[in-house]
């Protein structure tokens, strides 16, 4: 069992409005990430949840019972917190027992889910140490071990690989896919990084300013983002955004003018696009190619190219002063002040009108 | 051994050159760290060693630093052993002679080797005959005589319990007051600090009539509940707690500890640097207690060690070789529980598991 639904969920403090009207549904065993600048309230919706806050408004459900007014003890929850939050003064087997102990659990069953739990993380070789002396990955596993023993309905993460080195960022996040993979618990996971978010979620909550963006699993996301700033905040590099014109809907498709004069046909009819009206487009930097001689494509005048080896990240702008940055794939012989055009496929383009909403049909 | 001295006698001036050069950074450190000892150190060890003199030593004009007797001998003929005086003698020759008495200006002595011989000496002329005499009996004789030990008792368990309470109350009234959000939070604070203001003298007679109409008079409770509550304690603890991530009682609140579980196991050991700094000042002001223990306590059975000592400065004569000798009895307990609790003071604890 986990299952845990939003209803109209609203938070504020004083007179600031931290989250507005959160609806979210999320199933049982499901790996649910909360992504967002910081400041989105994100963190403020997982305390919500774990009821270390209340919600000014709305309901939470745990498996059907609304849990509002139950504390945070008695919700069966367990959550990681980004500064592991170890009791300093306990030795390792005392931070895996303290749960269990307030729950008054048999001392025969807690020795044993410490030591499953030490078995499945590997920290068996320093149950007896404190957490001042491990290292960041080590507290790390600790801090989940702690959430694993006590066996909850669902693992709330708040930014756990945030105070990590960039390589134990990676590692550890191959081992908490794994471990959602063994668990099969629901697990809703905080991050501001758009990749972590990507790699481990079945499910991403895209949020902003207390609203949800998008909800979507993470391919979706990335193919067809409802609105510009979720187009922005999924996929690294981000999306390169030009200013268009539609100049007509065909049953051919789009017809749009970019902003040098040049007529791509968008192989998608916008229904609910007119003729003059102006629309955002965007480019995923990964979709740009040199343009072969004689095809279209923008013009740009490169500022900046990073030779990666597997791929030359070329900064640039158009005549218009707006920026390109494309990823092109290999090495390409390409020097600052050069120019060059761009060209992309036209069903790689992503269409927002003026409200950043994402033109319908396309 | 000889690194110790190398870090004591370690000069900036001697580093820079390589020579034996003196900075003027090092004058002024010695002068100030020696200046320093004097002025905090130069007063205990005073009282130390007068303590073990004769009342006779420590009325002598000018003092001495270290305790000396005048020697005598027994001479036949005199029940009490005389003083033994170096007189310059008329022809210049000093001898060694005893006093049999005195007359004015002019002392009536004689040889110890032939009594019988008086001979009349200017009291200009002779010097006392001293050497370094400890007088144990400062110390031996209160035990004897003065219920030292009750009072030692009493002093004990009024310090002891009124420390514990204190530690207890405070560390939870500074709980609340840091890690609650409550509707006149700062309010509480600041009556709470405002308190620092009051002197004990202002209170005094209000607190009297509370005390006894509690029908705490001559008990060792009315002296104990009425300072349990520090302001100081509580601020200090407070801050101490904010440093406490919150982080660390939301986890505990995960894990189902209750709001009193997480104030005894997370908050009070995390609190421990603090929470020593506070028994160290709770157990010395409890100890050195005087007035309001004279207020309260009649029965000689309950007075504490400084009410007691006081029966040594009586209206016309004041025994201060017992006075003495007994502060510095006194003193020993708050000494000790400075050296045992002082490391615990810099170890800060509460920041090492995050992070």
């Amino acid at each position: 069992m986990g299952r845990i639904t939003l209803e109209k969920v609203t938070k504020s403090f004083g007179a600031i409005d931290v989250l507005h009207g959160i609806d979210l549904d999320i199933g049982e065993g499901e790996f649910v990430v909360f992504v967002g600048p910081s400041g989105c309230g994100k963190s403020t919706l997982l305390r919500q949840i774990a009821g270390l806050d209340r919600p000014s408004n709305g309901e939470i459900r745990i498996d059907g019972t609304l849990v509002n007014d139950v504390p945070a003890s008695d919700r069966g929850l367990a959550m990681v917190f980004q500064s592991y939050a170890l009791y300093p003064h306990m030795s390792v087997r005392q931070n895996l027992a303290f749960g269990l102990e307030n729950a008054r659990m048999p001392k025969a069953e807690i020795d044993a889910r410490i030591a499953e739990a030490a078995r499945m993380l590997e920290i068996g070789d320093y149950l007896e140490r404190r957490p001042g002396q491990l290292s960041g990955g080590q507290r790390q596993r600790v801090a989940i071990g702690r959430a694993i023993v006590r066996n909850p309905t669902a693992f709330l993460l708040d930014e756990p690989l945030s105070n990590l080195d960039a390589e134990l960022r990676i590692s550890m996040r191959a081992e908490l896919a794994a471990l959602h993979g063994r668990l099969k618990t629901t697990m809703i996971y905080v991050t501001h990084d758009q990749i972590e978010a990507m790699t481990l979620a079945d499910r991403i909550v895209v949020l902003r300013k207390g609203r949800v963006e998008q909800v979507g699993s993470p391919l979706e996301l990335y193919n067809r983002p409802a609105n510009r700033f979720v187009a922005g905040f999924i996929g690294a590099p981000s999306m390169n955004f030009l200013s268009g014109r539609i100049e007509g809907v065909s049953e051919a498709g789009t017809l749009l003018r970019l902003f040098d004069g040049e007529v791509v046909t968008v192989p998608r009819r916008a229904e609910a696009a007119h003729a003059g009206e102006d629309v955002s487009v965007g480019l995923r930097p990964q979709h740009m190619r040199v343009a072969q001689a004689g095809e279209n494509g923008v013009p740009v005048t490169i500022d900046m190219v990073e030779a990666l080896g597997s791929e030359t990240v070329v900064h640039s702008h158009a005549p218009t002063g707006e920026l390109v940055l494309a990823v092109l794939q290999g090495q390409h012989n390409l020097s600052r002040g050069h120019n060059l055009k761009l060209s992309f496929h036209p069903d790689d383009l992503h269409l927002f009108d003026k409200n950043d909403r994402r033109v319908a049909g396309t | 051994m000889s690194r110790a001295v190398d870090f004591v006698t370690r000069r900036r001036g001697a580093s820079g050159s390589g020579g034996k050069g003196w900075h003027w950074t090092d004058v002024f450190t010695w002068v100030w760290l020696i200046g320093g000892l004097f002025v905090m150190f130069a007063p205990a060890a005073w009282l130390a060693l007068s303590s073990f003199k004769t009342p006779a030593a420590l009325s002598e004009f000018p003092p001495s630093l270290l305790p000396y007797v005048t020697e005598t001998v027994k001479i036949a003929g005199n029940d009490k052993p005389s003083p033994l005086y170096d007189v310059t003698m008329p022809d210049g020759k000093t001898a060694r002679l005893v006093e049999l008495r005195r007359v004015g200006i002019v002392a009536q002595m004689v040889d110890p080797a032939s009594p019988e011989t008086v001979i009349k000496v200017n009291i200009k002329d002779r010097k006392p005959v001293q050497k370094l005499h400890f007088e144990t009996s400062n110390y031996t004789e209160p035990f004897v005589h003065f219920d030292f030990l009750r009072y030692l008792w009493n002093s004990v368990f009024v310090t002891v319990t009124a420390t514990l309470i204190t530690l207890v109350v405070n560390s939870m009234a500074a709980f609340a007051l840091s890690k609650y959000q409550f509707r006149g939070q700062n309010a509480v604070l600041i009556v709470i600090v405002a308190t620092l203001m009051v002197p004990l003298a202002v209170i005094m007679v209000p607190l009297y009539s509370v005390v006894s109409s509690l029908g705490l008079l001559d008990s060792l409770w009315g002296v104990i509940l009425p300072t349990v509550a520090t302001p100081t304690g509580v601020f200090l603890l407070r801050q101490y707690m904010l440093t406490i991530p919150d982080e660390l009682i939301d986890a505990a609140r995960m894990d189902k500890a209750s709001e009193w579980q997480i104030y005894w196991r997370i908050v009070l050991p995390l609190s421990a640097p603090a929470l020593a700094v506070l028994a160290i000042f709770s157990v010395v002001w409890r100890w050195n207690d005087f007035l309001w223990p004279l207020i309260v306590l009649s029965r000689s059975s309950l007075y504490t060690l400084q009410v007691g000592l006081n029966v040594y400065s009586g209206q016309l004569n004041v025994q201060w070789h017992f006075i003495l000798a007994m502060t510095v009895v006194t003193m020993i307990p708050v000494v000790l529980v400075f050296v045992f609790l002082q490391r615990f003071i810099a170890r800060g604890i509460a920041t090492s598991g995050l992070k």
